[in-house]
């Protein structure tokens, strides 16, 4: 029988469909693991709900768990449960890394246009805060578009959510 | 109207704009608003889909089983528009009604509803930026504040007929599921 452990240690292993470098685990999406016997229940919480990649995830989460000997139980759950804020420490770092500049924490009050286009987002690659908003929109859901004015280096920022 | 006629009028809606900004996936005029209505469609079809599954339990039966009369949607989002200008007045219209309702469904008695549109809100968050921040480009452009009182009626219009537009819409929209009844996809 496993533990909720080694479950949570197995499905770290799983990489993010669109961003690789990240696992489910540090994206934040996979929570409440929960094990009863063979049954292994786990919640899928979307960063964006119209993420094509839900069901890559959800499927890769239950063939991880079946190859622990577990009988998978995934659930979707579409209510407010993940932000931004729920990428862990580990997982920001190698966003980062990997020159995705990380959500900037999330306040009480959705962002504002003017906090966006200020200069207060660090560019990934050389660290400057001189950069600017390109698109509010990006490759996907979840990312916008900046421009390091230090380095001249166009970026990728993670959203606040 | 009662919170289940509100949340169809709202994901017929979500559904329909989603289609409509997604026609300019490949011709907006500049590549960063090709981006941007891509991935606002998106959101929004995302959106779309949330609410058919807290309505029904086969969310694709609902968004493309229904005959035209059927829908809920409102005509500002039916309208085949081919300028930028109506675009964005339509964006910036729809954000504009499409928050309050959003605000009121965060209040639902019904725990899921409010968390879905908690989560919905969220989102929308970053479509009401881009709208603003078109309007206030546009401001003191005439073919764009014309385009908003022309469009200003639509809002509240019947929800109960379609447009003449909707026809060719629905056509397209449902015609894989039409082609393949029964099909899993």
């Amino acid at each position: 029988m496993v533990t909720a452990d080694q479950v949570l240690a197995a499905l770290d292993e799983i990489p993010d469909p669109e961003i690789p470098v990240i696992s489910l685990v540090e994206l934040g999406v996979v929570r409440d693991v929960e094990v009863d016997g063979a049954r292994v229940s786990v919640t899928l919480t979307p960063t964006f709900l119209g993420c094509p990649a839900l069901e890559a995830m959800k499927h890769a989460l239950e063939e991880k768990i079946a190859s622990i000997g577990g009988d998978p139980d995934v659930t979707v759950e579409r209510g407010d449960a993940w932000t931004s804020d729920s990428i862990t420490a580990a997982g920001r770092e190698k966003l980062r890394a990997a020159g995705f500049a990380p959500p900037v924490p999330r306040e009480a009050t959705a962002p504002r246009l003017v906090q966006l286009q200020s200069r207060a987002f660090r560019c990934p690659y050389c660290g400057s805060a001189d950069t600017r908003l390109e698109n509010l929109f990006g490759p996907t859901p979840c990312r916008s578009l900046r421009y390091c004015e230090s380095c001249r280096q166009p970026f990728e920022q993670f959203k606040t959510l | 109207m009662r919170e289940r006629e509100q949340l169809l009028a709202l994901a017929d809606d979500e559904l329909v704009i989603g289609w409509r900004d997604s026609e300019w996936t490949g011709i907006a005029p500049t590549l960063e608003e090709d981006v941007a209505f891509s991935s606002i469609a998106q959101n929004e079809i995302g959106h779309a889909r949330a609410v058919y599954e807290l309505l029904a339990e086969d969310a694709d039966a609902l968004a493309f089983d229904r005959a035209p009369e059927e829908y809920r949607c409102s005509p500002l989002v039916e309208l085949r528009l081919l300028d930028w200008a109506h675009t964005i007045a339509r964006r910036y219209l729809y954000e504009q009604t499409d928050r309050e309702r959003i605000e009121r469904l965060m209040q639902s008695d019904d725990p899921v509803v409010a968390g879905i549109a908690r989560k919905i809100d969220r989102e929308e968050a970053y479509h009401r930026m881009h709208a603003e921040l078109w309007a206030e480009r546009l401001r003191d452009e005439p073919r764009f504040t014309q385009a908003l009182e022309e469009l200003r009626p639509y809002v509240d219009g019947d929800r109960a007929t379609r447009t003449p537009e909707f026809a060719e819409l629905w056509d397209e929209m449902t015609c894989v599921r039409r082609s393949a009844p029964g099909a899993e996809w």
